[in-house]
């Protein structure tokens, strides 16, 4: 039984792990980004509200699928857990 | 004379009252209803009681209470930046609601095009009270936007929003639009006409809760670190957490004031670029012209007609 119990928890810690490794895309994509913005307002210094808004939106957006995998590991590690043990539990009891 | 002197400056006490005391009943609530964590803890929204429906309780959540504590202060801040307004504004304050006007209007006719610039007051609206329920965690209460509920709510309706604009040019070209470019990919745009509420949603949710886990986190590390190096003194000096102390707020800064900001300002432009983005306004406009051509020639017949009978 308490063997059962912590497989579902180290399990449902790793599993958030292994989500949040998609940060990684964002951030490159984040990176190249703002690469680019600090490159167009080295040529055009002049447009810089423009580059610096129209980025951070395009950096929100990009964010999404790294917010994706948060939301998961999220629920991995604080909904799922007691979840899956009541499903167990019931299990067990009848 | 005098009373028409004093009314005014206390009409201003009463509204400034009413944009604080909904933060203080807020906070008043917080205090008294909600039992107090041991430790630091991360949880959702407190429900306070839950209302009996047929189909299942309706939870009154702390959420909710918020919401509406944030609308009420918000209006409080709306009269109060509106009152006696004047032809050549000699107060600060009318200056500040014609600069937040000014500029509201500007971004939405520079995102949208001069057809969308009725929709100048709910982008503001959007913008501003959704800034506002993420600066509420600045006061230490539970931000709404926080709650997946507020912010898919508000994602429903900027998807019906779009689907109205979609639909204004006819139903038929709108369900032509889902078989573009090839007619195959019907099942995949269906996917991405749903997709753009949920992204929406969860990309506001994702940003203010992941502000609040780190900032917990963070003050969690922070006092382990301080009981870790400061734990020899004696008696109660090795008990406070000194690390806790003003460092979390500089990162408060990035994760509560700037986040909040720049989630509710992107969550706006996403809301005007797709209201703008699927509703063709020169082919609508036309559309409305012919339409008009044709009216007026009906009825200009019908006059040559009714002429030649007289």
């Amino acid at each position: 039984m308490e063997l059962a119990i912590g497989i579902i928890l180290g399990c449902c810690a790793l599993g958030a792990g292994c989500a949040m490794i998609a940060g990684i895309g964002p951030g490159i994509g984040e990176g190249n980004a703002v690469a680019a913005a600090c490159e167009a307002i080295g040529r055009q210094p002049e447009s810089k509200g423009d580059v610096t808004s129209t980025m951070l939106m395009g950096c929100a957006v990009a964010e999404t699928t790294g917010l994706y995998a948060l939301v998961i590991a999220i629920l991995l590690i604080f909904v799922a857990p007691r979840m899956l043990v009541n499903i167990l539990l019931e299990a067990v009891g009848k | 004379m005098e009373k028409q002197k004093i009314n005014p400056k206390w009409t201003d006490r009463l509204l400034i009252g009413g944009m604080i005391l909904p933060i203080a009943v807020g906070a008043l609530l917080k205090i008294l209803l909600i039992p107090a964590a041991e430790g630091v803890e991360i949880t959702g929204a407190h429900i306070f009681f839950t209302i009996p429906l047929p189909l299942g309780g309706l939870p009154i959540t702390e959420t909710q209470v918020n919401q509406w504590l944030v609308m009420i202060s918000l209006y409080f801040v709306c009269r109060y930046l509106t009152r006696g307004l004047k032809k050549i504004p000699d107060l600060k304050r009318q200056h500040l609601a014609e600069w937040i006007v000014e500029q509201t209007e500007k971004l939405v006719k520079s995102n949208m095009g001069e057809y969308f610039a009725d929709f100048a007051p709910f982008i503001g609206a959007v913008l501003g009270l959704s800034a506002f329920s993420s600066l509420l965690s600045l006061t230490g209460l539970f931000p709404p936007t926080s709650d997946l509920n507020v912010t898919a709510g508000w994602a429903i309706l900027v998807f019906f929003l779009i689907t109205y604009y979609k639909m204004k040019c006819g139903p038929i070209r709108y369900l032509k639009s889902f078989a573009e470019p090839v007619p195959f990919l019907a099942p995949l745009n269906v996917i991405s006409e749903f997709a753009t509420p949920v992204s929406m949603a969860f990309r506001h949710y994702g940003n203010i809760l992941s502000g609040t886990v780190i900032s917990v986190l963070l003050a969690t590390a922070l006092g382990g670190l301080s009981r870790l190096i400061l734990g020899w003194l004696p008696g109660f000096l090795g008990e406070i957490p000194l690390f806790r102390i003003g460092l979390p707020a500089v990162f408060s800064v990035y994760f509560d004031i700037f986040s909040g900001c720049l989630q509710a300002f992107i969550f706006a432009m996403l809301t005007m670029l797709y209201v703008a983005g699927g509703f063709p306004v020169d082919e609508y406009l036309s559309k409305q012209k012919l339409k008009m051509q044709k009216a007026s020639k009906k009825t200009s017949k019908k006059l040559i007609k009714n002429s030649e009978v007289i």
